[in-house]
């Protein structure tokens, strides 16, 4: 961890230690790291002298940072209200029942985690599911098993 | 003559840029919206200029990748230029056959023409399609002729021309008064008239003033905003820093979702290339007049696009709506007067400026001016965005531009304004869509999301997943949205899941009132439309569910069940094969029977079932009895 942090500081440097920019830093971080490591989050703080109760307030509260180290490949299956109305649900429980986890969690492997997002702005596509940003969409329920073993 | 510094050099650096372009010189234009880009329009565009490297015609042909055209239901979407030929769902396989045959032989290929499903009609030309024909394209209609990342393709069509007009031409009050006269209303949901806002903040007295424009755009099923600024990035910067200009403001800010990485990217290009321009930073167009802006990714909250939230969250903070006793407009980011519009909002100001209030007002309603950006999503057959002059009906909405309802199914209602809209019923088709008639109607403009639902929609889970959604969503700070919410999203799990009682819907809409008018902001004061609406239009679904224990639309996983038709069924062993969990009895030449006790529900016998046939189906209420074993043989046709 000791050499990776310098990262960090490059990052809260690169905002120039400005602790509006909060949100935007924390961002960076996770691209970093794909997650929010305790120490990266510390060392933040520290640099911008403020509390650290205040950056997990943050990232506990925007779903899209994670606390938790995340699998090899991130799953989004979208239930915008397009996707429900044209199956979202359905291809969400296959993608449940395969990997063996609900959403939010990471599969034991590191191979896949799960999140339900809530529109990804491809809705002529619908329903539709990303595998590490790329788009698969006019789903079928028998579809979502190879694509998944697509991505090892 | 860069940094430009006047109007006379703008005007003579954008016919220094027309004079070279030839606008006979062929080009292949690739639509890059994020709908397209899914579709693979990023490596069609590869391919197409591979294509014309392999024969030498990089010169001689240009390759143009453009933002979101709207028709996204056919993508890739690919224009030709001069003759305009338009080509749909265009896969990289056809790129050199495009070469070869269009852009050498000059002819067109009848495969790739758009084709109208009801009559058969080729057509080859965009505004020849029904889908594009009936709309009017005022915001959206220069991002199929312009690279998002290129600023000069936004000066060759007129671009900052409105800009250097108001700084040079116009005072300050004048702007806010042009804008006032076009009865332009905020168009992330409020309505608000922008004129007023702008006037209130640019009468404060401030040393600093903030203006904003709002790209967290949460709706789900809504993405004109992120096409928008993804698409023509300089039309909201543009109109933002003329609002700068009429308010006082010297800094601004852009909050763009993070799920937007696009339209993060594009307006940051934006950015840099304006300051570089000199129409954007110190001294603007030699004015004298400055301003900079700053991108703010917002990290995944809904409630964060609510105008105060999305404040706080501006200053480092949590994204959460405080009490707004004063307007964010008086106080805002830091306390400041702060000018918040949405993107579409924003990107209509270079407009009225150009083409002057008295044009624009001349468009639209009498309390709605303008035109719309809709996004046509759902159980339509043109799915993709859709601009119409406000008051167009709802009938010619989804039925003459987007085409009607897929597979021959019957329209049932059609969701305006996201998880704070509601349904409107097919007996309200004709309602023209402005901002006072969909709240009439109890649902709302929202920021233009249109989900349309056919009989296979069942409205009591579109109403339990509207409150699903907020519930994640709803910050929880104030109690009426945290419980109310979380009440009524009980009750009507309990309605999907058949436990329904008699009274629940009494106290639904009880529950509703008091969370509507006791919820801190919009998104708990709104969060019970989709329940009330549904509830008001659709009342006979509500009570099937509660006295029945029915879902008539089948979506309802308690309240139906798969159930195959003996008359139709072939025995092709197809559903008996691919059922998960050998829920289904039978084998060659004996007809087919659902185990009721091992059946999850899964569909994938529904799904699979040859549409030739389509014996399995949903029954809601009682299940026949199955055939008895010696009768279930299939009978050989005579």
């Amino acid at each position: 961890m000791e050499t990776s942090l310098e990262k960090v500081d490059h990052i809260v440097d690169s905002y120039t230690c400005d602790d509006s920019m909060l949100i935007q830093i924390l961002q960076d971080v996770q691209t970093e790291y794909n997650w929010l490591p305790r120490e990266a989050i510390v060392r933040v703080c520290e640099k911008l002298q403020i509390p650290v109760s205040r950056a997990y307030r943050i990232a506990t509260f925007y779903t899209l940072f994670s606390l938790q180290p995340r699998g090899r490949h991130l799953v989004n299956v979208c239930l915008g209200t397009a996707c429900h109305v044209r199956g979202g649900p359905r291809i969400l429980e296959k993608v449940q029942e395969i990997t063996g986890i609900s959403a939010g969690h990471t599969t034991a492997d590191m191979r896949y985690s799960l999140e339900r997002v809530n529109c990804l702005g491809c809705c002529a596509l619908g329903p539709v599911m990303t595998v590490d940003g790329e788009a698969h969409g006019k789903l079928v329920v028998k579809d979502v098993e190879g694509i998944l073993n697509r991505y090892e | 003559m860069i940094p430009l510094k006047s109007t006379a050099e703008l005007e003579k650096f954008r016919e220094s840029i027309l004079s070279k372009r030839n606008s006979d010189k062929p080009c292949i234009t690739i639509c890059s919206g994020s709908g397209c880009r899914a579709g693979g329009s990023v490596r069609l565009a590869e391919v197409f200029k591979e294509e014309l490297e392999k024969r030498g015609l990089q010169t001689k042909i240009d390759v143009k990748e453009t933002g979101c055209h709207g028709f996204c239901e056919k993508g890739p979407l690919v224009v030709i230029y001069p003759q305009e030929i338009s080509y749909v769902q265009v896969k990289p396989e056809d790129a050199a056959e495009v070469v070869s045959e269009t852009l050498v032989n000059g002819n067109i290929i009848e495969r790739l023409v758009y084709s109208n499903p009801e009559t058969g009609e080729k057509i080859a030309h965009e505004n020849d399609i029904p889908f594009y024909k009936y709309q009017t394209r005022l915001i959206f209609g220069n991002n199929s002729r312009t690279d998002p990342t290129s600023i000069d393709d936004y000066i060759a069509l007129g671009g900052y021309s409105a800009l250097a007009k108001a700084l040079y031409g116009m005072a300050p009050d004048q702007v806010i008064d042009a804008v006032t006269k076009s009865g332009l209303r905020g168009r992330g949901g409020g309505g608000f008239p922008t004129g007023r806002k702008w006037a209130e903040a640019a009468h404060l007295t401030s040393d600093i003033k903030y203006v904003i424009v709002n790209a967290d755009e949460g709706d789900p099923g809504a993405y004109m905003d992120r096409s928008v600024l993804e698409g023509n990035p300089h039309s909201v910067l543009e109109g933002l820093i003329i609002g700068a200009y009429a308010v006082g403001s010297h800094e601004g800010f852009i909050y763009v979702r993070a799920e937007y990485p696009l339209a993060v990217t594009n307006v940051g290009i934006a950015i840099k290339q304006a300051g570089e321009y000199g129409l954007l930073g110190k001294d603007i167009l030699g004015s004298g007049f400055d301003f900079k802006v700053i991108i703010h990714r917002g990290a995944g909250a809904f409630v964060s696009g609510e105008s105060s939230a999305l404040m706080t969250a501006i200053e480092g903070q949590v994204g959460e709506p405080r009490p707004k006793h004063i307007h964010t407009v008086i106080k805002g980011v830091w306390d400041k007067p702060s000018v918040l519009n949405n993107v579409e909002t924003w990107a209509n100001v270079p407009v009225i400026i150009d083409k002057g209030a008295q044009w624009y007002a001349s468009i639209g309603t009498e309390g709605s001016k303008g035109t719309k950006i809709f996004s046509l999503v759902g159980k339509v057959n043109s799915t993709g965005l859709v601009e119409v002059p406000m008051g167009t009906s709802i009938r010619d909405i989804v039925f003459k531009i987007g085409g009607g309802i897929p597979g021959g199914k019957k329209f049932k209602a059609v969701q305006t304004g996201g998880p704070s809209g509601g349904c409107i019923p097919e007996s309200l088709l004709d309602s023209p869509v402005d901002f006072d008639e969909l709240t009439r109607l109890g649902a709302m403009m929202g920021s233009g999301g249109m989900i349309v639902m056919d009989e296979d929609t069942c409205m009591v889970d579109v109403a339990r997943y509207f409150l699903d959604f907020l519930k994640d969503e709803s910050c929880g700070k104030c109690t009426p949205c945290r419980e109310g919410i979380t009440q009524m999203l009980g009750i009507l799990t309990d309605l999907c899941e058949g436990r329904g009682e008699e009274g629940d819907l009494e106290l639904l809409e009880a529950i509703a009132e008091v969370t509507k008018s006791a919820s801190l902001c919009a998104l708990g004061q709104t969060a019970p439309n989709s329940v009330l609406t549904t509830m008001k239009y659709f009342r006979d679904e509500y009570e099937a569910h509660i006295r029945e224990k029915r879902c008539p639309a089948g979506v309802c996983k308690a309240l139906f069940s798969y159930y195959i038709d003996p008359a139709k069924c072939k025995a092709c062993m197809i559903c008996f094969r691919n059922c998960p969990v050998g829920a289904i009895v039978g084998e060659k030449g004996q007809i087919h029977v659902i185990d009721q006790t091992k059946c999850t529900k899964c569909g994938t016998c529904f799904d699979m079932c040859p549409k030739r046939f389509g014996a399995v189906t949903k029954v809601s209420g009682t299940v026949p009895a199955p055939l008895p074993l010696n009768e279930r043989a299939i009978q050989k046709a005579k």
